[in-house]
């Protein structure tokens, strides 16, 4: 990263919205809808001050009918808008997942390539703060699993603006993930990772690029969001005892940039994937396959991967502190891997 | 009025037993959170939805309501739960996330289910509702005269589960009642801005459903017009619902910095507190003041024996994580 005099610092949400604004400057047909985005600036601040900017008409709260307006959006991207919605919270797909899996993600296949949905479903994800099993998880794979959406995860207020730019210009459906505990919310635990240099001006991060985040030779450390957050405080733990972990931050599940995990594979011989989501079928089991058809006979050692072991989301904090991948558990796994 | 006294004793000293049961919950759900306050932090973390000045709804229709009788609610469960005869220990145990807790610590305070009195609840907005039509669709099926009440509030109201579940019961004929707690908002917005008709009494009309309303969080008018429908359900003469406009004195959640609504708003509604109206009508009725005293005292005394049990109750194990996905030997 370069080094700037003037670092301009920002939160996780404060970066969002600026990008929102940004492009609803620059373009008439975006607009914001869903519960609460309007006074309320988004019960996780991703529009905060948009309302007060914009109005109702470009930010419009919605009734709690996700079916309805999830479906608006796509209505109106077909016409040419560029909506972009917000789901509250990621579990509350259940109430609207036709329209998402069905629709907002088949139309352009279906219609032979004729209609296009530039639009952005932007869903709040993650755990670690007791919020159970329905406002907890992330379900990253879920959304990747479907063809015809692009699902992003950024991980940096950097990140989080120039991705949604990049998001709200693409002619693509979106899924575009922000992690609730990487906002920099004051009501929330308070990360030094949730706020970051942010350029003012309008610029992208494109889609489908993984970051590697801090290089290494032992071992290759794949993960998103909160769990890249957490690799990387292992990493450095790992280095005051002589290992040299290289720490790959995804940012995108669709599409997956498989060189970037490939190359580094090749290099440390050794792979951990980190996952906040469910562990089986999802994305730690989905990089193991794509290195095990393709770099097989790089590794040294059998793949590990940390996920949340197939239990919802408990409440009780030793429960999910227990079942979230902890620093210490990918510091442990990572000795595993080198030492074995 | 014919509201039997006992029941009016009922309705005082339940919510009571509420009112103090939010209130106490406030400073609880504070501990640890200070001087920075962190949602995850404290003796009980995650989101907390509370309900001081929703009583009336729940006493209401509960004062007709058995054990066979099933009751779902929402987010916002507190109130719909103790008025239902949720184990007061249990449920504030599984609020502070211990193993003595209604779900062993896994659910916590949106997710409250005690089988024992038939009461569910969940963090999906509208969700309890179709569950309520399946209960009745039991009762139907089962040939008991067990009823199904479906707490929601008016926001949920325009979910398509809402929609669905009403014409579902209305053209099975089904034993539900769905009480509508209108507090005016969801979350931030106004219902006037989410919702197309002034009252979902008009939504009951389109379903082909009876439709009351209840104006001014009242007990006493909740009470009457909750007998009428129970026992229209109990004989098999179809749903009900019944919109109530209700009062919520806090924020969303507690955290809820409330920039949405005028400072003068919550005052003004505590001026017509339920609990005062209901004290004031004991009176009337001959209730000595030391009556009314004992009532709360009992309240008291057994709110702070639950939030005792709770604090004395141990964590559940790790390990505890892992068990209950699946029925065990299946
Ligand atoms: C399907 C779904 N959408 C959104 C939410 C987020 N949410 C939780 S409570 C709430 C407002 C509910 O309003 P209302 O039904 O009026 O109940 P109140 O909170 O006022 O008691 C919202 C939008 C949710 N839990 N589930
Ligand atoms: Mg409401």
């Amino acid at each position: 990263m370069s080094i700037s005099i003037h670092k301009r610092l920002l939160t996780g949400n404060k970066a969002l919205a600026e990008a929102i604004a940004l492009e609803m400057e620059s373009d008439p047909n975006v607009f914001v809808m869903g519960e609460d985005v309007g006074v309320y600036g988004g019960i996780f601040g991703a529009t905060e001050g948009l309302y007060q900017k914009f109005g109702s008409t470009r930010v419009r709260d919605t009734p709690i009918s996700e079916t309805g307006f999830i479906g608006a959006a796509i209505g109106a991207a077909a016409e040419g808008m560029r909506p972009i919605a917000e789901l509250m919270f990621v579990d509350f797909f259940g109430v609207c997942m036709d329209q998402i899996y069905n629709h907002m993600a088949k139309i352009h296949y279906m219609s032979g390539g004729h209609v296009k949905l530039p639009m952005v479903l932007m869903t709040a994800v993650g755990g670690g703060y007791n919020d159970a099993a329905q406002h907890s998880q992330t379900l990253y794979a879920t959304f990747a699993h479907m063809p015809g959406l692009k699902v992003v995860a950024p991980s940096t207020p950097y990140d989080l603006k120039g991705m949604m730019i990049s998001a709200i210009r693409d002619d693509n459906p979106v899924v575009f993930m922000f992690h609730k505990t990487l906002q920099g919310l004051g009501w929330m635990d308070q990360l030094d990772y949730s706020i970051g240099h942010v350029p003012e001006e309008a610029y992208t991060v494109p889609l489908g690029k993984a970051n590697v985040v801090r290089e290494g030779k032992d071992v290759t450390i794949v993960a998103i969001q909160m769990m890249m957050h957490r690799a990387n405080e292992a990493a450095k733990q790992l280095a005051e005892i002589g290992i040299e972990a290289e720490v790959i931050d995804l940012r995108s599940l669709v599409p997956l940039d498989k060189e970037t995990i490939l190359e580094s594979v090749r290099k440390t011989h050794r792979l951990l994937i980190v996952d906040e989501d469910y562990r089986s079928y999802g994305m730690t089991a989905e990089i193991s396959a794509i290195v095990a058809e393709e770099a097989l006979y790089e590794l040294e050692v059998p793949i590990r991967r940390l996920a949340v072991p197939d239990v919802p989301i408990p409440y009780s904090r030793p429960l999910e502190q227990a079942v979230i991948p902890s620093v210490e558990a990918i510091l442990d796994a990572a000795k595993q891997l080198v030492q074995h | 009025m014919g509201v039997p006294i006992e029941k009016i004793e009922w309705m005082y000293e339940t919510m009571y037993k509420i009112r103090y049961y939010e209130e106490s919950m406030v400073n609880i759900y504070a501990e640890g959170k200070s001087p920075v306050f962190n949602i995850g932090a404290g003796t009980v973390p995650g989101e907390m939805h509370l309900a001081a000045g929703q009583e009336p709804a729940a006493v209401g229709i509960c004062a007709h309501l058995k054990r066979e009788d099933t009751v779902t609610a929402p987010h916002r469960p507190h109130h719909n739960a103790i008025a239902k005869g949720v184990d007061l220990n249990l449920m504030t145990a599984e609020i502070f996330g211990r193993k003595t807790g209604l779900g062993r610590g896994k659910g916590g305070h949106m997710h409250l289910f005690d089988p024992n009195v038939k009461f569910s609840c969940g963090g999906i907005v509208a969700a309890g509702l179709p569950h309520a039509v399946g209960a009745a669709l039991a009762a139907q099926m089962k040939g008991e005269d067990w009823v199904a009440v479906a707490f929601i509030g008016e926001g949920a109201a325009n979910a398509g589960a809402f929609h669905e579940s009403l014409n579902l019961a209305a053209v099975w004929k089904l034993p539900l009642i769905v009480v509508v707690e209108d507090n005016a908002y969801g979350i931030s917005v106004p219902k006037s801005a989410s919702t197309a008709v002034a009252s979902n009494v008009e939504r009951a009309a389109a379903y082909g459903i009876a439709g009351y309303s209840v104006k001014d969080n009242d007990p006493i008018t909740m009470y009457e017009i909750s007998e009428r429908a129970v026992q229209l359900a109990r004989r098999g003469e179809g749903p009900t619902l019944i919109e109530i406009e209700t009062f919520r004195y806090l924020g969303h959640f507690q955290g809820d910095p409330e920039l949405y609504r005028n400072k003068q708003e919550v005052p003004s509604l505590q001026k017509r507190d339920p609990l005062l109206r209901v004290e004031a009508l004991l009176k009337k009725q001959g209730i000595q003041e030391i009556e009314i005293k004992h009532m709360q005292e009992r309240a008291i005394a057994q709110v702070d024996a639950a939030y005792q049990f709770a604090r004395e109750s141990d964590y559940p194990n790790a390990t505890q994580a892992f068990e209950d996905v699946f029925v065990v030997g299946m």
